[in-house]
């Protein structure tokens, strides 16, 4: 069973449709029993970081997420969920993250040129790393849905695709069984959805 | 580098999609739920859910039709019609919404778009604008493009962008149902005026519309049209390929 963590941050109907119109069953779920018995997990959220880390925090799903992690079940986090992975960020402060990827999350003011709207709202190519498996089904040339105003730094050794916004932007990221996507395949339609679907036929 | 959006939107009447439709592959060419998925599945880039009576007749969206479009949608979902207040906000993004439409209701309530956004992020609100040419001016237009508020349009967009509203749709009256094309004039000027994406409505007869849109604005972000995609008369991956020819950037 696939397990879509449940920590009160953000819309998890979209990712719950998206797996059943994929035909996989999955359990949306805050309970620490349910999450460790899982075999994969997913790791959603939207909105402020420090805010998500803080709810993470409360009920220990933070350690709950890094053991499993460790054990080797596969972990994809999701826009902000992917950005909670890494060991910090610098949204609104300075936060610690899970630390389950080396690098940081950084603002993208300043960092890409002028005259270029902020958040990053829309459609954008991926530039992917064949070799990665949730990208399995993936075609050159295919884009992915992205809205974010923050994204990782520091990530060179993880990050298995990126996407082009004044920049070079980070757009997935892997470490072993630690998956994270900066867009939302839920969002990207047949592309997102292939994404997903590759996830779960990840082998342990 | 991002691509630019082709949007179509389905007006919502009595749990119907209204201003007709015709095509080929879909059994009840009127249900939302099955247009939405034809969308979602046909290379759409995102969806507007317009409850077109909520405002005017006073009551609520319908969520059950509104929950129904949205497990089928795979791509970006916007929801608008009678939403006026946070309450609002919350129960359509419970549906499956991404993002809210505003328009009426931040007329009558002015905290309104400022709340919204510093509970859901600017991204999640979004300020559509009915707006009319009157006595020399732009004028926005309540209920449905039934009722002149007197506001001028330019600077009332501006101040919902900086309330907190993350895109503007603007729907030009005078240009909607025309089908002669987008009110350029009118885009130009909310698009030089605010730093957010710029969704252009109302106008679209054909698909060279919207290679002038791109042409003559190379600022703006998407699109959007009803009856021209559901009539059949602007195929969307057709749309897209005339596009690509033009060397605007689409996905």
């Amino acid at each position: 069973m696939i397990c879509i963590v449940d920590y009160g941050v953000g819309n998890l109907f979209s990712l719950h449709s998206s797996f059943k119109a994929l035909g996989i069953d999955t359990v949306v779920s805050g309970d620490r029993e349910v999450i460790e018995s899982a075999e994969k997990l997913i790791l959603p959220g939207v909105g402020a970081f420090g805010d998500a880390m803080k709810k993470l925090s409360l009920n220990g799903l933070d350690k709950v997420i890094i053991n499993q992690a460790k054990k080797g079940v596969p972990l994809l986090g999701i826009c902000l969920g992917m950005q909670l992975l890494f060991e910090k960020s610098y949204e609104y402060g300075e936060h610690t993250g899970l630390g389950l990827i080396k690098g940081e999350v950084v603002g993208m003011q300043g960092r890409i040129p002028k005259g270029l709207k902020i958040p990053h709202i829309g459609w954008n190519e991926l530039h992917y790393d064949k070799t990665c498996p949730i990208f399995r089904f993936l075609t050159p040339g295919d884009s992915v849905y992205f809205v974010h105003s923050f994204y990782a730094a520091n990530c060179e050794e993880s990050t298995v695709a990126t996407t082009e916004y004044g920049t070079e932007i980070c757009a997935a990221v892997r470490d072993g069984n630690v998956y994270g996507c900066q867009f939302h395949p839920e969002k990207s339609g047949k592309v997102g959805l292939s994404i997903l679907k590759a996830f779960c036929l990840i082998e342990r | 580098m991002i691509t630019k959006r082709i949007i179509p939107c389905l007006d919502v009447k009595d749990g119907r999609v209204v201003k007709g439709v015709n095509f080929k592959n879909l059994n009840d060419v009127s249900s939302p739920v099955d247009l939405g998925k034809y969308y979602s599945d046909c290379g759409a880039d995102e969806l507007v859910f317009y409850d077109i009576t909520a405002s005017s007749d006073g009551r609520k969206l319908f969520t059950d039709i509104l929950t129904k479009v949205a497990e089928n949608v795979f791509i970006p979902l916007t929801v608008g019609g009678g939403i006026n207040t946070v309450a609002d906000f919350d129960r359509v993004l419970k549906c499956g919404a991404d993002k809210v439409s505003v328009n009426s209701g931040a007329i009558r309530n002015p905290n309104l778009i400022r709340e919204a956004a510093k509970k859901y992020g600017n991204q999640c609100v979004v300020i559509s604008a009915d707006i009319k040419r009157v006595d020399g001016e732009f004028r926005v237009f309540a209920k449905g493009g039934r009722e002149d508020t007197g506001i001028e349009a330019i600077s009332w967009i501006k101040k919902c962008v900086d309330d907190g509203a993350g895109e503007v749709v603007v729907n030009s009256i005078d240009t909607d149902g025309v089908k002669k094309g987008f009110d350029i004039e009118l885009l130009k000027l909310v698009t030089n005026a605010v730093s957010v994406p710029v969704i252009a409505s109302g106008g679209a007869g054909c698909a060279m519309d919207f290679v002038k849109l791109f042409k003559e604005i190379p600022n703006i972000d998407a699109g959007l049209a009803a009856s021209v995609f559901h009539f059949g008369e602007v195929d969307i991956s057709e749309l897209k390929n005339l596009l690509r020819k033009n060397n605007i950037l689409v996905r």
